[in-house]
């Protein structure tokens, strides 16, 4: 029992950094845009595709075709945000970016089933199937390179926002759009890169999610709901917030996941509910909800 | 009466008498079922409506009391092993449980605005989706067959459109008689400004969760029609995120907020969907479809089709009496001015 519960902590915490990457993109186009990006669960979806078609067809390795799909997928980011995003106006902006992004995720999702049909696939390569011996367990490589990987991109993006002047730009209109508008802040070039990165992301986290479960099209809906309950729950727009919600939700479930597997989903949803009844700015939210 | 009123409550008696007639006239058995299937969404769109469209909350968890009123029938109907034209006396039931989820539920999520709101209506559609799944009583993934009816299969979808028709008919009056009322301003006194509606003495929170609590009872209805219709439900479609979407495109579509909105954007959305899945065969085209169609509505019609009109029927009026000063109010009182004298008593 002991040594069960151990190992469903650490599959939690490592698996729970992927999520962290993925949910900090989500949480990065809010935070900048206002804009809740209800496509991104897909976009992994359509990511991992892009992963397996790399490494089925042309042999790359999945982390070198990453250097292929990262690029591919910003460039995506900034076209779904140029096109639809950037001309939403007017009071009813924030409900129309919900259904907007809802309509992009479900033509991307009949694109996906015409191209490769409801088969469910995962990818490979030796790091997927050889195992090795940590804390007495045995764990797939790809857990640790995937979680390496993880923390090392959020890391390199908190240094991006913290440590350059396009950081600050960005910081600064996240704070507020008009005063960063006005002391000569381009917040149309940065909103559209903000939107590049919180969908480039998804690339690694497409690519780590396709080789440690099976997916199919159809997958991007229960991703986006955990993402969504794991930036709801960390604070909207906070990315440390974000990063903390993912690997507690994702060991909560992992933990759950012992006693009763169907019931571990559940779990993850009442967490959410649960902790927005009493902190209904979540875990490490601004608490007043800003104004329109 | 005034022109436009006439021209109004005309349009309104001429549309009920097509409605009326409409299976009789059009007596294949393909055209009544898809005329069912777009009233019972259209009925699930007002419903929506009278929340959403009023309080400015876009809830995508209606599909919750959907689904509830769909299993609340089938649960019933073959525990109490009912059968027949009796089936339908489960009709109230299901509204009843629809409107007793409602409670919690909108205790839970009306606590947080925007895009919380949004998120935690998600949460709680998932949970129940997984009960549905998972859950002795809902019959896990098989689902719940609905005990034959024995109508004769000729006019076997008539019924149905009645009963729908009456659905939505009802609905529709109810969400006209909320605008018109003193209850309507103050959910669209929310809309506008929450805080402020609050500092203005309205209790936000009892109208806000009234509204939900209203909006849940047709949904539960349509739900459980629904289920004696297809005479089946499994968890993924009781429970479909799909329904959501479907719903508020077709608010959308045809005006968020007013009261014909909802139905005629399900009269135009339904009916196009079902001859799209019939002709190109291909579900997965027919999906990119409506989401493409979906952002052309949002991007080029973003306030509607009804808004749209109406600021047409302005500008018209305005160049036909040639007096730009005099400006003609809005029919449907969309200027919050003239709302406020008819909704106040």
């Amino acid at each position: 029992m002991g040594s069960q519960l151990y190992r469903a902590i650490i599959d939690g915490i490592l698996g729970g950094g992927v999520y962290a990457l993925m949910a900090v993109g989500l949480t990065l186009i809010f935070g900048v845009l206002d804009i809740i990006n209800i496509a991104q669960g897909i976009l992994v979806v359509l990511a991992a595709y892009l992963s397996s078609v790399l490494s089925a067809h042309l042999h790359f390795d999945l982390f070198a075709g990453l250097l292929i799909t990262i690029p591919v997928m910003f460039v995506i980011g900034i076209v779904i945000y140029r096109l639809f995003m950037h001309r939403l106006r007017g009071r009813e902006r924030t409900s129309m970016s919900l259904l907007a992004s809802y309509a992009v995720m479900i033509i991307i999702e009949g694109i996906l089933y015409l191209g490769f049909g409801p088969d469910f696939i995962s990818l490979n390569a030796w790091y997927v199937t050889a195992t090795v011996h940590v804390f007495g367990f045995y764990l797939p490589y790809i857990y640790l390179f995937g979680f390496g990987l993880a923390v090392l991109l959020v890391a390199g993006l908190y240094f991006v926002l913290y440590r350059t002047k396009f950081g600050r730009s960005l910081r600064a209109t996240m704070q507020d759009r008009v005063a960063a508008r006005l002391i000569g802040i381009d917040v149309n070039r940065v909103a559209a890169l903000a939107f590049g990165i919180g969908v480039g992301v998804t690339a690694v986290g497409g690519m780590v999610f396709g080789a440690t479960n099976a997916f199919n099209p159809n997958s991007g809906y229960d991703l986006i709901s955990r993402l969504l309950a794991i930036i709801i729950l960390g604070g909207l727009g906070s990315i440390g917030g974000a990063m903390v919600a993912a690997v507690f939700m994702t060991t909560v479930e992992s933990v759950v996941n012992i006693w009763s597997p169907t019931w571990s989903v559940v779990v993850f949803y009442a967490a959410l509910i649960l902790v927005l009844t009493f902190r209904p700015a979540g875990l490490f939210g601004r608490p007043a909800v800003r104004a329109q | 009466m005034s022109l436009p009123s006439v021209l109004r409550w005309g349009s309104v008696a001429a549309l009920l008498a097509i409605a009326a007639v409409f299976p009789l006239v059009f007596t294949s058995e393909l055209v009544t079922q898809i005329a069912v299937d777009t009233l019972i969404f259209a009925g699930a769109a007002a419903a929506w409506n009278i929340f959403s469209g009023y309080s400015g909350y876009i809830s995508l968890g209606h599909a919750v009391f959907f689904g509830a009123g769909a299993y609340t029938a089938g649960v019933a109907a073959q525990d109490w092993q009912i059968s027949g034209s009796a089936e339908f006396l489960l009709l109230p039931l299901a509204a009843a449980v629809a409107a007793v989820i409602a409670v919690p539920f909108g205790l839970i999520a009306l606590r947080v605005r925007r895009h919380t709101f949004v998120v935690v209506t998600i949460a709680v559609f998932f949970i129940f989706q997984l009960m549905a799944f998972n859950l002795a009583v809902t019959g896990g993934s098989v689902g719940i067959n609905a005990p034959f009816l024995g109508w004769d299969p000729v006019t076997y979808n008539n019924p149905f459109y009645y009963l729908a028709l009456i659905i939505v008919v009802g609905t529709t009056a109810l969400s006209w008689l909320i605008r018109r009322s003193r209850f309507g301003l103050q959910l669209r006194a929310i809309r506008d400004d929450e805080d402020r509606a609050r500092g203005l003495g309205v209790r936000v929170m009892r109208v806000k969760l009234s509204a939900f609590i209203i909006s849940a009872v047709p949904m539960g209805l349509v739900g459980a029609l629904w289920f004696f219709f297809i005479v089946q439900v499994l968890p993924q479609y009781g429970f479909d995120p799909l329904l959501d979407l479907s719903v508020a495109l077709m608010t959308f579509l045809g005006g968020l907020g007013r009261v014909a909105g909802p139905v005629l954007g399900a009269l135009i959305l339904e009916p196009g969907q079902q001859y799209l899945t019939l002709h190109i065969g291909n579900s997965y085209l027919s999906e990119i479809i409506l989401g493409a169609l979906f952002l052309l509505v949002i991007l080029f019609l973003p306030r509607g089709i009804i808004p749209f009109l109406e600021e047409r029927m302005t500008a018209w009026r305005g160049r036909a009496a040639r007096a730009p000063d005099t400006v003609p109010a809005s029919p449907a009182g969309e200027h919050p001015a003239p709302a406020a004298r008819r909704g106040t008593p």
